[in-house]
């Protein structure tokens, strides 16, 4: 067992708990989205990140992401800090910039307070990200990986996977061609957030 | 090697063997031939010499005298005069720019005399495709030490006690490292040299591998030893072809000779190596994509803790160090941390080898001790900037490390202060910028590298630089906005800080430094569409001074869209509407008739 302290809130628990599930166990809520609880941890899109401080150092507090970061004796966690919330704005925003189409991020920027007030001005950020920044091409896939893992660990099958890099990275199956390996299970939509994946027939196409 | 007379130390590094190094090599053993002096003068091909600006080099042994810029013609003629008559011929030596006696000896040219070299100690002395000259420059006696005379313990104390640091730019402790890797539970475990450079303008790790390959496999037996690894990988990036077959040979003598493979002189120890070839990706440098990478899947960074050394390539317990790390290690082991921690300052020791590049006259590789001041390396060892111009910012620690200033050049070079200063100490690329460069383009431009190199796995640094990208772009075209800078800075700062791994994490480091020392440049591009480095197309004009145009028509002649008017002996006129900015005209003429504004 390990103890650590969730915004103030002092608990024990087993080694090789994540942050993220020891925050829910306390009713401690922290937004998640590339993250699954019956796959494995991606620590990839950021929104889940939370101050963590060692107990040796409790000043060298760094954002780790809570979904893939176990728990260490002593350590210190917060969820509600200006750095935090900072970080998961930028994310969000970062994210919506993108993909504005996306139900479940507009839900998720609604939830945290992200979106500028009605009636008051966006910030810097906001204003760059939501109205000035140039749109690249219109996507509703906001890269989490889910759909990957999915395949990958529920049947197995590998029949979906990232290719190219930065902004070219995209979920694809082998040379873009059905997958011989794909087997039509639907896993891959069923975990979508953004419901990206749709399943054609008895094969998902993207 | 005692029976000759003379020894020619034929630089094949990469940068001379493009400078047809080979042919020299060639003519030289014909010319040597032709005077049946071949019993009395060997010819020696070496790694990188350094001093790449001035090759092909060839420096003549036991006397050291360098010669540079040689051609095939100079051949005869040095074989005759040199070599037969004993006369050395100043005319193929160095002469330091304003002066007209040359320097005979390399150690006296001020190139190499302020530089201390330990991880290049054997650099254009032995042959890296020669085992025998390694071992005859005691090489592999550190390891013998560490395999029959210390304890793994013993070998971390000591590599602890030198205060060798990461030299991949981290600069974590490397004993400390070995000490987690070795404590750690398991018995499978790795050690990973780390050569997968891909600094634009950095050829640190390319030219210790080049040049000195047995010392990196000796520096990774004695770590694995020390740590308990049974396996080691060498990676370097592909498109450093002569590296890997430098390596690759290397690793073939060495086992042919027993130094690797199993019960290692007798020790009961036992370790291989395999040499691995990266295709290419910047974001491979970092530690978890590399063994990503290793293992054969996506090349994308993993979320640190666990670290490599509790869960690394496998899952199992392993130590990255890269090459420049690797290789100060066995002379650490044979003369002591004593020795190693008495080169450098306080908290940074040892050497540091850098690239030197950019706005520079001295091209080329160089090695000094840390603590050595940036002034000295640009001016003393650099030559300072050629063309008469001006020197306005050095950048170190490659597209992610940050811009400083001439007012910083005082800067001693070490871990703390360059980090303090916003830029990092990198695996060691130094771009020399002059007066000449706009820094808000300087920005532009590593930003786009990184862009280009971000492995998309996390959302600040996919989509962060993106837009960081954009806003710069709009700056350089005359398109900034009043805050934009401000902006920059909200957006550096949170991709900083919320990136997974530390190419997101470094990369806004060029765009920081120079908003913190060049912010006026940035101010004058969004306030008054002025760009003062005269670079960015979109906010310059070239024009005709009527005074001074001769009417030559070398401008008219050289312009590649046809847009200069103007008949010989009269005034020439530029076109704007279709001008593209390429500065053609500009360069050639010859009378300063052709304003930038």
């Amino acid at each position: 067992m390990v103890n650590v302290s969730i915004d103030g809130r002092e608990t024990a628990v087993p080694t090789g708990t994540t942050i993220l599930e020891t925050a829910r166990g306390l009713g401690v809520t922290i937004p998640t989205l590339c993250h699954h609880e019956h796959l494995s941890p991606y620590g990839g899109c950021r929104v889940c990140l939370v101050e963590v401080a060692p107990a040796s150092a409790p000043e060298r507090a760094r954002l780790m992401p809570a979904c893939i970061t176990h728990v260490e004796e002593g350590t210190t966690v917060r969820t509600d800090t200006p750095r935090v919330v900072q970080a998961r704005t930028f994310v969000v925003l970062l994210l919506l910039s993108r993909s504005p189409d996306a139900p479940p991020l507009q839900e998720l920027a609604r939830s945290l307070g992200v979106l500028p007030a009605e009636g008051s001005p966006p910030g810097r950020l906001a204003d760059y990200l939501l109205q000035r920044a140039q749109r690249s091409e219109d996507t509703r896939c906001i890269r989490c990986g889910l759909c990957v893992r999915a395949c990958a660990e529920v049947p197995q099958r590998h029949a979906i996977s990232f290719e190219g890099r930065g902004m070219k990275r995209r979920v694809v199956s082998p040379f873009r061609k059905v997958a011989e390996t794909c087997i039509g299970c639907g896993s891959c939509a069923f975990v979508c957030p953004t419901h990206t994946i749709t399943i054609e027939e008895a094969a998902p196409a993207r | 090697m005692s029976p000759y007379r003379l020894h020619l130390m034929v630089c094949t590094g990469t940068g001379c063997v493009s400078n047809k190094s080979l042919k020299i090599k060639a003519a030289l053993e014909r010319e040597i031939a032709a005077r049946g002096m071949e019993r009395e003068i060997q010819i020696v091909t070496t790694g990188c010499n350094g001093f790449c600006a001035n090759g092909p080099i060839v420096v003549v042994k036991p006397d050291d005298i360098f010669y540079q810029f040689l051609s095939e013609e100079d051949v005869p003629r040095l074989v005759e005069e040199h070599f037969v008559k004993g006369r050395s011929v100043p005319s193929l030596m160095y002469t330091p720019p304003g002066e007209t006696a040359a320097i005979p000896r390399m150690q006296d040219i001020p190139f190499f005399a302020k530089q201390r070299l330990v991880a290049l100690a054997n650099k254009g002395i032995i042959d890296p495709e020669n085992i025998d000259e390694y071992i005859a420059r005691d090489g592999y006696r550190a390891m013998a030490r560490a395999l029959l005379e210390m304890t793994p313990e013993a070998i971390i104390a000591e590599v602890k006690a030198a205060g060798l640091r990461g030299r991949g730019g981290g600069g974590f402790p490397t004993g400390v490292k070995w000490e987690l890797c070795r404590a750690s539970p398991g018995d499978e475990k790795y050690v990973i040299c780390n050569g997968d450079e891909g600094d634009p303008g950095a050829f640190m790790d390319r030219s210790i591998v080049e040049s000195d390959p047995h010392a990196v496999i000796e520096g990774l037996v004695i770590g694995a030893r020390a740590i308990g690894a049974g396996e080691g990988f060498i990676y370097i990036r592909n498109e450093y072809p002569l590296a890997v077959s430098r390596m690759t040979r290397a690793l073939e003598q060495a086992e042919a000779y027993g130094l690797l493979g199993d019960d290692i002189f007798g020790s009961g120890f036992s370790f291989r190596i395999t040499v691995n070839r990266g295709a290419g990706a910047f974001v491979c440098g970092e530690e978890t994509s590399l063994m990503n990478s290793l293992e054969g899947v996506l090349p994308e960074p993993r979320v640190r803790p666990p670290y490599p050394v509790v869960s690394g390539y496998r899952g199992k317990p392993t130590n990255i160090n890269n090459v420049e790390t690797w290789v100060n290690v066995p002379s650490i082991v044979r003369n002591g941390a004593a020795w190693y921690a008495g080169i450098g300052t306080a908290s940074s020791k040892g050497t540091k080898v850098f690239s030197l590049v950019g706005k520079i006259r001295n091209t080329g590789l160089v090695e000094v001790p840390m603590g050595i001041t940036l002034r000295e390396i640009v001016h003393d060892i650099g030559g300072g900037i050629p063309g008469g111009k001006r020197f306005k910012a050095v950048q170190t620690g490659g597209p992610s490390g940050g811009c400083l200033p001439a007012e910083m050049l005082d800067l001693p070079v070490d871990y703390e202060s360059l980090t303090k200063a916003g830029s990092i100490m990198g695996s060691g690329g130094l771009i020399v910028m002059d007066e000449d460069t706009c820094m808000v383009e300087v920005a532009r431009y590593f930003l786009s590298f990184t862009q280009d190199e971000s492995c998309g796995k996390c959302t600040p640094c996919r989509e962060g630089t993106r837009h960081m990208r954009a806003i710069l772009e709009d700056i350089t075209k005359g398109k900034g906005r009043e805050g934009d800078i401000e902006l920059l800075e909200e957006m550096a700062r949170l991709v900083k800080d919320t990136s997974l791994c530390g190419l997101g994490g470094t990369a806004p480091n060029p765009v920081l430094t120079t908003i913190r020392y060049f912010r006026h440049e940035y101010e004058a591009h969004i306030r008054d569409r002025r760009c003062p480095a005269r670079v960015c197309k979109d906010l310059i004009t070239f024009t005709i001074l009527p005074d001074k145009c001769t009417g030559c028509m070398a401008c008219a002649k050289n312009c590649p869209v046809n847009c200069i008017a103007g008949e010989r002996k009269k005034v020439h006129v530029i076109d704007q509407s279709l001008c593209i900015k390429c500065g053609n005209c500009h360069s050639v003429c010859k009378f300063a008739a052709v304003r930038v504004e």
